[in-house]
């Protein structure tokens, strides 16, 4: 009996992450591509020598970062795929939406201080975990994505 | 005071290099924040309260950082790098450093 309870919960809270987790990720990815078009015009380079040719009013660090977590669901279905390795699909979105939300998050800042350009962007991950003793570790990562922002000296 | 994580700032000269400053912070998410970060997980999806919580860190390392550099007379901070660890169950540490100038 306690057995059956038992898987029970746990069955539920993998429908919990599919149905919620999917839905949840599906509507992120619609997101990103809505503000990345919108903040097309920000540009962004790893490049870490801005132009010499252009004067800039002022330049300032642009911060964005974002922490995400894994559902359920791909908790249990990356754990299974880990039995016989290869690509943990379930975990290869998850680290692409934290990074453009980052990177989005970022750029948002540079257009609030009227910036046309991003140099010398830097992404980075760190890893948070959260282990009880009683607990699973909870998977979270940080993205954050960080750069200095140019303002034109002319604007167009 | 002007930060960047470039070599220099564009359209200024550094005419001083006053060396290495940097600030940290460690800082960990209170029970509240921790059991509706619980619940989350289940659905997963963005943890804002984290977000949040290491967006102050970076901002309190950044100003530690700051303090430090007008401590020794730099008007500026060059090559900032930001760095996020894990040191114990629930705390972050959170740090970030750079050069302090003087740019003209």
């Amino acid at each position: 009996m306690e057995l059956i309870i038992q898987f029970g919960v746990i069955a539920f809270l993998l429908l919990l992450g599919l149905v919620f987790g999917r839905a949840a990720e599906q509507r992120h990815f619609r997101e990103l591509k809505q503000k990345e078009l919108i903040l097309r015009e920000v540009l962004v380079f790893s490049e870490k020598h801005p132009p010499a040719d252009q004067e800039f009013r002022s330049a300032n660090l642009v911060v964005g970062s974002v922490v995400i977590a894994e559902d359920y669901f791909k908790r249990i279905a990356a754990s299974l795929k880990s039995l016989v390795g290869g690509r943990l699909t379930a975990y290869e979105s998850l680290m692409d939406r934290g990074r453009r939300e980052a990177i989005i998050r970022m750029k948002q800042a540079a257009r609030e201080a009227g910036a046309s350009m991003i140099f010398n962007v830097r992404i980075e991950t760190a890893r948070l975990s959260e282990s009880d003793s009683n607990r699973q570790a909870l998977f979270a990562a940080e993205f954050i994505a960080y750069g200095t922002a140019l303002v034109p000296a002319t604007r167009p | 005071m002007e930060i960047t994580n470039l070599d220099s700032i564009p359209g200024k000269a550094i005419t001083r290099h006053l060396g290495l400053v940097q600030g940290s912070t460690v800082r960990s998410k209170h029970v509240g924040k921790d059991i509706f970060a619980g619940l989350k997980n289940i659905v997963g999806g963005e943890l804002k309260a984290y977000t949040e919580l290491l967006n102050e860190s970076r901002a309190e390392a950044t100003e530690r950082m700051l303090a430090q550099a007008r401590a020794v007379g730099a008007n500026a901070v060059v090559n900032v790098r930001f760095a996020t660890s894990n040191i114990a169950s629930g705390a972050a540490e959170v740090m970030a450093y750079g050069t302090a100038v003087v740019v003209q």
